[in-house]
């Protein structure tokens, strides 16, 4: 062949963007390992400790952009205690030494202190993007660090992360005369907001495009805001009116019908009922609409307003929508792409508003949908079976019936059916988390049909090792394997010595794995990190129940900050 | 019709031989990428197509398949359909993290459901709670609580379902570990770095001056003196 230039090659993957693409153009040789590391400009790491941040600096120089992923899923659902891990100084750390021209940076169920973000806001002038998602460790502090030094902020984004409120100022920290925001989210901050900081802070944002404030944001103040901002095209509201007072809604009213570009829109909180009217200002626009922290708004209310959004491609909401919200959903919202049912109140196994009829209706009247969060009381295969007819696009199905173990409710079956049909039908099926009474022959199918199934999500299913085997012999393309309250033994754990090399990671809790298994497991395979933590003092004798497993691959070893409950073995 | 489920169930007592006994060859790992093992998958031969595998979609309820050789439970889906035709099943013991809710949404949605007259503004205010003997600690959200009784719920729920409630005249307050029968005293930090008895002052003072709690065997708490000794 002739001689190829490295430039030609360079120019060419110039226009490689996806990481997948990438990662395969690096394995092509030599050469153009290293020129795709050269210049690879977004760098995405999947598991904070699969390898050390100065190796990922040494093989992208360049890099520009850093997403970084910390604690397994299960975290969120309290299933990993306190003090786990997941610091992301060490990233920032060497960040900061090797790549001060970072433009953006993402982190997911990470532990952000201040200290950190101080590090971050010195070290980093050029930041244009800092998202920090389902994040914790870190107050208004260091809020307001960011806001001062990194002067070229485009984006904020707190999305779901736990801030320790120490004041309002961090707003006011914000550049002037102006700023280059384009994005601020800040509706999980708990705590009150400067209302002038705020307000002065839109105003002198002319590029701003979406902004999400948090609950203490009134009424009067939203008004303010869109009036200076009507080019707003992502909305998240603070509180929309108490209960008695409803002085500042014409206005708001008036503001709202200005901003014409809005498509996206969230928040509410406890706002009362009477409200959801407002919506309909931008009803024909919306193509985002996320009710679901709006627990006092009811079914009729819902119905009305979600029956005028005929361009919905993305609905959130809570299960007060009910069947009937949901039919009107299927006969409206044709263009729906994404669904997302979330449980009012989580606390309670009882009955709710959704069952399974909701979902047939929504799977007939919304062809185009892919992407499904279903939370329930009740669910049968024959409603499964429909579905998976329905809807072969989806690549993304979580059914959540909210008590644990739930027979078809017509027929008292287990609901191997339904989900069998799922991943039959669903040749492209991504991530699938299941719930219901389910035998070790949901697995069979899964491991059968699921060809292209990254994300398993079990909990308290399957009869025998059986289940987690198939799986593991069947799911070729699997990444992360979730199980909680599972009868999976060390057999099947071990059944995947080979395979967890190839995924990402695997989660086990409350199953019937030993000591001594997970022993076997790290023995035979160092390439991995075996966490075990443990729940109680006790023996460490190779018979003892391993509580909660925590597999991964890694190229950095053990970890060295690893608390005293995890046990790396 | 016979003929068909006899070939139907053979076929998938093969199909599902096949991927209990089958190994996969070890993927060569490749830094930060996630590439499928194509070789494996050839030389494992796992052609569902060709098992004539048609896996009918019925309902099930099918006591006569046969299952592998290997740890099953002890009730047999005979069995368990059985069980299931009777009355509705007792309610469940609430379980840690299920439904899957994320502790976020659930805080907000219990926020807001504790009516906006409460602190729309008032921020969160999460203390450690360390338990003797226990590995790691949790936190709480002082203001989720309106008394003491709450609390100790709460604390209830999050480190073991048996621990009881003991109160005593004094207003003294005690966890006990039904388990073993080991006590356990509340107490807590408070803003001058000393440990006091939780339960003294009242809940609203309480919740301005905590910065810790700790519940403490009762071996180790004679230091602490409750109120009426003073």
């Amino acid at each position: 062949m002739p001689y190829f230039p490295d430039e030609v090659v360079e120019h060419i993957l110039g226009f490689v963007s996806s990481h997948r693409d990438r990662d395969a153009a690096s394995l092509v040789c030599h050469v153009w390992y290293r020129i795709e590391g050269l210049t690879r400009r977004s760098v995405f790491i999947s598991n904070c400790y699969a390898v050390r941040p100065e190796r990922v600096h040494a093989r992208f120089p360049c890099l520009r952009s850093l997403t970084v992923k910390g604690k397994p899923r299960f975290a969120d659902f309290n299933l990993v205690p306190a003090g786990w891990g997941a610091s992301a100084e060490p990233w920032v750390d060497a960040c900061a030494r090797a790549c001060p021209g970072l433009e953006e940076l993402r982190l997911k169920r990470m532990v952000v202190t201040d200290g950190c973000l101080n590090h971050l806001a010195h070290s980093f002038p050029n930041l244009r993007s800092l998202v920090l998602v389902s994040c914790e460790g870190f107050s208004t502090d260091g809020l307001a660090t960011i806001a001062t030094n990194c002067r070229f902020l485009k984006e904020l984004d707190l999305q779901g992360s736990q801030v320790e409120f120490r004041g309002r100022h961090w707003l006011s920290c914000f550049p002037k005369p102006s700023t280059s925001l384009e994005s601020l989210n800040f509706a999980c901050l708990d705590g009150a907001v400067s209302a002038n900081a705020l307000e002065s802070l839109v105003a002198r944002s002319p590029n701003l495009k979406s902004l999400r404030l948090n609950r203490a944001v009134p009424t009067a103040v939203l008004a303010k805001i869109l009036t200076s901002a009507p080019k707003l095209v992502d909305l998240g509201t603070g509180l929309v009116a108490q209960s008695n007072n409803a002085g500042a809604l014409p206005s708001l009213y008036s503001a709202i019908q200005q901003c014409t570009s809005l498509n996206s829109l969230s928040g509410f909180w406890d706002s009362p009922r009477w409200i959801t009217p407002i919506i309909h200002y931008i009803c024909k626009n919306l193509t985002c609409l996320n009710l679901s922290y709006a627990p006092m708004f009811r079914t009729v209310d819902l119905i009305g307003t979600i029956h005028q959004c005929q361009n919905l491609q993305h609905l959130w909401v809570l299960d007060h929508i009910g069947d009937a919200g949901l039919k009107v959903v299927a006969s409206s919202c044709l263009e729906l792409q994404e669904l997302r049912i979330f449980p009012a109140n989580a606390n309670v196994l009882a009955s709710t508003g959704v069952t399974e009829e909701g979902l047939v209706a929504v799977s007939s009247g919304c062809r185009k949908l892919n992407s499904m969060l279903y939370s329930c009381s009740r669910m049968t295969n024959s409603a499964l079976i429909t579905v998976a007819k329905n809807c072969s696009r989806i690549t993304s199905f979580r059914l959540h019936i909210c008590l644990h173990g739930s027979v078809d409710a017509v027929t008292g079956q287990p609901l191997d059916e339904g989900f069998g049909a799922i991943v039959r039908s669903c040749k492209g099926l991504r991530r699938l988390s299941m719930s219901g009474l389910l035998t070790d022959s949901v697995f069979l199918y899964i491991g059968m049909y699921a060809e292209r199934l990254e994300t398993l999500s079990v909990a308290f299913a399957g009869d025998s090792d059986d289940g987690m085997i198939y799986v593991l012999n069947g799911c070729k393309n699997l990444r992360k394997l979730e199980i909680r309250n599972c009868p999976f033994g060390n057999t099947a754990l071990l059944a995947g010595t080979h395979r967890y090399e190839a995924m990402r990671s695997l989660w086990m809790s409350s199953c019937d794995i030993t000591l001594g298994g997970c022993r076997s497991l790290a023995a035979a395979m160092p390439g991995l990190n075996v966490e075990v933590i443990s729940q109680a003092d006790g023996g460490a004798n190779d018979a003892k129940k391993v509580e909660k497993l925590y597999v991964y691959r890694t190229l950095a070893g053990p970890r060295d900050d690893a608390p005293g409950f995890v046990s790396i073995l | 019709q016979e003929d068909d489920d006899a070939a139907t169930s053979d076929a998938e007592l093969e199909t599902r031989e096949r991927l209990t006994t089958r190994a996969t060859k070890p993927v060569a790992m490749s830094a930060e990428t996630e590439r499928s093992s194509t070789e494996s998958s050839a030389a494992s031969g796992l052609d569902f197509e060709d098992t004539a595998l048609t896996l009918t979609l019925r309902l099930p309820g099918d006591p006569d398949r046969k299952r592998g050789a290997s740890s099953s439970s002890s009730c047999s889906l005979a069995d368990r359909s059985s069980l299931l035709a009777e009355a509705p099943p007792a309610p469940k013991a609430r379980v840690v993290g299920w439904p899957p809710v994320r502790s976020f949404r659930k805080n907000a949605l219990e926020n807001v459901a504790a009516g906006s007259t409460r602190a729309a503004c008032a921020p969160a205010k999460f203390v450690k709670v360390a338990v003797d003997g226990a590995p790691y600690l949790r936190k709480v959200n002082l203001r989720d609580y309106a008394g003491y009784d709450q609390l100790l719920r709460a604390l209830q729920g999050k480190f073991c379902s048996h621990f009881t409630i003991r109160k005593f005249a004094n207003d003294e307050m005690k966890l006990v570990d039904a388990v073993n029968g080991t006590e356990y005293v509340p107490t807590y930090e408070d803003k001058d770095g000393d440990w006091m008895l939780v339960g003294d002052v009242p809940w609203k003072m309480f919740e301005e001056a905590c910065q810790r709690v700790r519940l403490m065997k009762n071996s180790e708490a004679v230091n602490i003196a409750p109120r009426s000794a003073r």
